[in-house]
């Protein structure tokens, strides 16, 4: 299967280690990845402010850029939300767009989902000694249906504990622009989220989505936590040497070789 | 206010994309109305006359109500008198004017001082006739007449309801047939479904009983075997 | 009611800041309660579905069960005034209590009276208004507005009503401070036992209206709704147009999934259907039964994008759900309505001016359109606010130019790779030490409550460029 990766912004600005932590699982499980080099944003900042005028662009050119793909592949689930729910809503008024779009939204998933219930996948070779935690990311979860799937991946990961975060649903205050506008209740949001974290008594916090974890980490971390934040694909993947969100690292990353 | 009425309307039509109050949109609604055909109906009333009972009254007592059951009509002034006794209440009960409560023995009880009419508000407890009851929740159904005054329901501190095995159905829409093949053209200006005492959980969401309406519902269950006889 | 939406962001920092609400924010215990009784009926999914259905196909014919509604209450005696807003309404009720020389008035928990805010206007002529649900009563006595649609004084802690009642009852000859949550409940019922009795009018709301007979649907715990309408001469029923319902089934079903997803509760303890005054042979019950329907900007959501709103039966379920209106309570969104739901309802009826933060305060995390009994889409309800505002250009121009930029550069892919490896680079340079950054110069909005982890460096699209030996 021919797997155009949706890398996101996040992802791509932030963290890159996810990105190859998800080319690892898709390659791993069979497919061939590329990463179509038009990509940039999702749209979703624009269309969630109501810019939908600035919105319709970025999405023309996600849906152009990734024709003819078996699948589009993102590691996360509003990204994937966003294409897969919105942008058919989204051209709503342009008959021609929207067919493409759906057309698209047909192809694309979130990575962990895609790789359970699209490719069957049952377990990963990762093993991993310790305790972690896992956050349901809001879009992932209510848009897209990506609840078993991360646990299911994670029971068959070696040597794992994972303890249930009481509150697993609730959202941790990030909401793109939300946190920007409206900080203070951002910021009281994710001392709620964090209390959870800190009473499951894990080490190690997951989620499937690196809005959500650089909020939750830097929160964490504000806290004097000492709890690290991955994505969960890094760790699926077995890319859990190097550092976690958050923390210092020596020199910059080269990217697995 | 005509005025305004149809103005109100106007707009609506318009709104709702210039729709004239036309034929086919009357027709919908009419038809909705005179068939008022049942949505989903749980399944949890479903159940024979014995089961459907057992599960009124586990309903009921998960409500707090309480639930006594008395083997004849004749028993429940004995009942109520017990009642009262019980909760160290005078023996004093105001009933509906109605044959179901009012035309029961009370003479073989001359202690309990009854009077009938609507209530007052030093009356303690009443005793009214229930119309129906509903298993599914556990609720009684009340309904209003020239023999029921509503003020019973609410007033007194303790309400006790003389429900009759027979008027137990499974669910609310069961309860609907059977008041309008008993209303006919009229409708009675009050139907009460009660289900418990009255609370509120309005202080720091701990829950108390009694807010304003009866801070007891007893509810006497006579056995009869379906055709209003015991 | 004024609104206080313009403030919402002070409005909220108050409330972060208010220990005393934090404390009572805790307590909002309706989510488990809501979990479990859906866990024991196995068809509330499909009840939610049809009363959806329900609620769309009457907004889709509104006009006619309308006429439909009035026909019927008119033949059981019942008179209706038609208000096209507030003022109107007001008059109507002011009218019917003056013709009976009413001093004072009980009333029953009504949304739309709050809308309307009969009760300054009662008051201001010289009319007493008496609220009898034990919430409303006692924020009543403490002058301020509900912060929850079911659960108006869920904002106070037991002390502050106790001291409330204290204030307040020693006009009664009471002389003493209550602790206990039961003796507290045990005085405003004697207290309000009175007022019920005395009363001239009494006022309620309807959680629904039915065409089928003309008969108006109360729901209460605690009885005093029916207090109020069964004990005065005359029984007001404050409603708007989208309260309809077809059939007596109809309503039924509503009310199966009301109750459960508004407290957890099998069913309400009092539902109570009316249909008209007295009758002729009754022995008790109110001489005259008015209905004021008041529209209030409702035909306005008709036909709209916003449409869907209407469907709302008022559980209370998408505030008790959300993670913003769990941190900052009710009264921050300023007006009667909080939460998903206000949010969604404010801007329609006080004007988008007013209330324009209140759709932009939301995660759109989506938890409020996944417990609504009747499935409204809220978030995207909450997203054509923000379209519109959009619009307006309604949003400070910083942050629409900072969209247009985002926007404009994310067109331009080539671009976009190179600034961005620039500015990763140099963050990531920056933060390497540290792995995050305690202060950022553009984002304290950010990094006051919470640190910024710092970016790896270079960019995936870099690094996979040069995984792959093209260009970067």
């Amino acid at each position: 299967m021919r797997v155009g990766l949706f890398v996101t912004c996040l992802v791509d600005l932030f963290r890159p280690s996810v990105g190859f932590a998800a080319v690892k699982l898709l390659e791993d499980a069979g497919c061939t990845v590329e990463v179509p080099r038009a990509q940039t944003c999702c749209g979703q900042p624009a269309y969630n402010s109501g810019d939908r005028k600035d919105a319709k662009p970025i999405a023309r050119q996600v849906i152009e850029s990734f024709a003819g793909y078996d699948a589009v592949v993102a590691p996360s689930g509003s990204c994937a939300g966003m294409i897969k729910i919105h942008y058919p809503e989204l051209f709503r008024d342009e008959p021609e767009w929207e067919r493409r779009a759906r057309e698209l939204a047909s192809r694309t998933h979130e990575l962990v989902s895609f790789l359970v219930d699209v490719l069957g996948v049952e377990r990963v070779a990762a093993s991993y000694r310790g305790s972690v935690t896992y956050h349901d990311s809001c879009s992932g979860l209510r848009e897209l249906g990506v609840k078993a799937q991360p646990r299911k991946l994670l029971a068959s990961v070696e040597g794992l504990t994972l303890k249930e975060l009481p509150g697993a649903e609730v959202c941790c205050g990030f909401g793109g622009t939300f946190c920007i506008k409206y900080p203070e209740i951002s910021t009281r949001i994710a001392a709620e989220k964090t209390k959870d974290i800190a009473a499951t008594g894990a080490a190690l916090l997951l989620a499937g989505d690196l809005g959500c974890l650089l909020n939750m980490a830097g929160k964490l971390k504000r806290e004097g936590s000492r709890i690290e934040a991955r994505h969960v694909a890094e760790l699926l993947a077995g890319m859990t040497e190097t550092p976690a969100i958050g923390e210092r690292r020596s020199a910059a990353p080269e990217g697995p070789r | 206010m005509s005025g305004a009425r149809s103005a109100i309307l106007e707009r609506m039509r318009a709104s709702l994309g210039g729709v004239a109050s036309g034929d086919a949109r009357r027709a919908a609604v009419e038809t909705r109305i005179a068939r008022h055909a049942r949505n989903l109906v749980p399944k949890r009333g479903q159940l024979e006359p014995r089961a459907r009972q057992a599960l009124f009254v586990e309903m009921a007592e998960k409500a707090a109500a309480s639930v006594e059951r008395v083997a004849s009509a004749s028993d429940v002034p004995a009942a109520a008198a017990a009642f009262l006794a019980r909760h160290n209440l005078p023996p004093k009960l105001k009933l509906a004017p109605d044959a179901a409560v009012a035309g029961l023995p009370w003479e073989r009880h001359p202690l309990v001082k009854i009077e009938t009419g609507i209530a007052a508000p030093d009356d303690r407890a009443s005793l009214t006739p229930a119309f129906a009851a509903i298993a599914e929740t556990g609720t009684l159904m009340l309904v209003s007449g020239p023999t029921r005054p509503t003020t019973l329901n609410f007033l007194p501190e303790n309400h006790i309801v003389l429900l009759r095995a027979s008027q137990i159905v499974g669910a609310y829409e069961d309860g609907w047939d059977r008041l309008r093949a008993e209303a006919g053209s009229g409708w009675p200006r009050t139907v009460n479904f009660i289900t418990g005492p009255s609370r509120s959980a309005d202080i720091e969401q701990q829950l108390q009983m009694g807010a304003h309406g009866p801070k007891r519902l007893h509810i006497i269950l006579v056995a009869d075997d379906g055709d209003g006889k015991t | 009611m004024e609104a206080t939406s313009h403030a919402f962001k002070s409005n909220a920092r108050h409330a972060l800041e208010d220990a005393q609400l934090q404390r009572a924010m805790t307590k909002l215990g309706f989510r488990e309660a809501r979990a479990a009784a859906a866990a024991r009926l196995p068809e509330f999914e499909e009840l939610r579905d049809q009363g959806r259905d329900i609620k769309n196909h009457v907004l889709a014919h509104l006009d006619l069960y309308l006429e439909r509604y009035e026909a019927e209450l008119v033949k059981r005696g019942g008179q209706i005034h038609w208000c096209a807003d507030a003022e109107e309404a007001r008059r109507a009720v002011l009218a019917i209590c003056r013709r009976l020389k009413a001093k004072t008035v009980t009333k029953g928990k009504s949304m739309v009276g709050e809308e309307i805010a009969i009760n300054e206007f009662l008051e201001a002529n010289g009319i007493a208004p008496v609220e009898t649900d034990l919430g409303e009563y006692i924020i009543q006595l403490r002058h301020e507005p509900p912060s929850h649609i079911i659960a108006p004084a869920i904002h106070l802690t037991k002390d502050q009503i106790s001291d409330s009642f204290f204030e307040n009852h020693q006009r009664y000859g009471k002389s003493r401070r209550l602790e206990e949550a039961s003796e507290l409940m045990a005085e405003a019922r004697e207290v309000l036992r009175a007022k019920f009795i005395a009363a001239d009018v009494g006022i309620t709301g309807a959680n629904f209206l039915i065409a089928e007979t003309g008969s108006s649907v109360i729901v209460t715990n605690e009885g005093n709704g029916d207090l109020t309408q069964n004990l005065t001469r005359a029984h007001i029923v404050l409603a708007t147009p989208e309260k309809l319902v077809p059939t007596l089934e109809d309503a039924t079903t509503l009310l199966r999934i009301l109750a459960r997803s508004a407290t957890g509760q099998e069913f309400s303890v009092y539902t109570t259907f009316s249909t008209g005054p007295r009758r002729a042979d009754d022995l008790d019950g109110p001489e005259e039964y008015h209905v004021v329907l008041v529209d209030n900007g409702r035909t306005r959501l008709l036909g709209t994008e916003f449409q869907e709103v209407l469907r709302c039966i008022r559980c209370g379920a998408c505030m008790n759900h959300c993670p913003v209106y769990n941190a900052i309570g009710g009264h921050a969104y300023g007006w009667v309505y909080p939460g998903p739901i206000g949010a969604v309802l404010t801007p329609a009826l006080v004007g988008v001016a007013e209330a324009h933060d209140l759709p932009n305060a939301s995660t759109l995390c989506g938890r409020c359109e996944s417990v609504c009994p009747v499935r409204i889409p809220l978030p995207k309800l909450l997203r054509h606010w923000r379209e519109r505002e959009f619009e307006a250009k309604i949003p400070p121009a910083r942050a629409r130019w900072a969209l247009k930029l985002w926007a404009w550069l994310a067109r331009r892919p080539a671009l976009y790779r190179l600034a961005t490896r620039v500015a990763m680079a140099f963050l990531g340079a920056l933060g390497r030490r540290n792995g995050r950054f305690r202060s950022l110069p553009l984002a304290h909005g950010w990094t006051d409550g919470r640190d910024m982890p710092a970016p790896e460096g270079p960019t995936f699209q870099a690094l996979w460029a040069a995984r792959r030996g093209g260009k970067p």
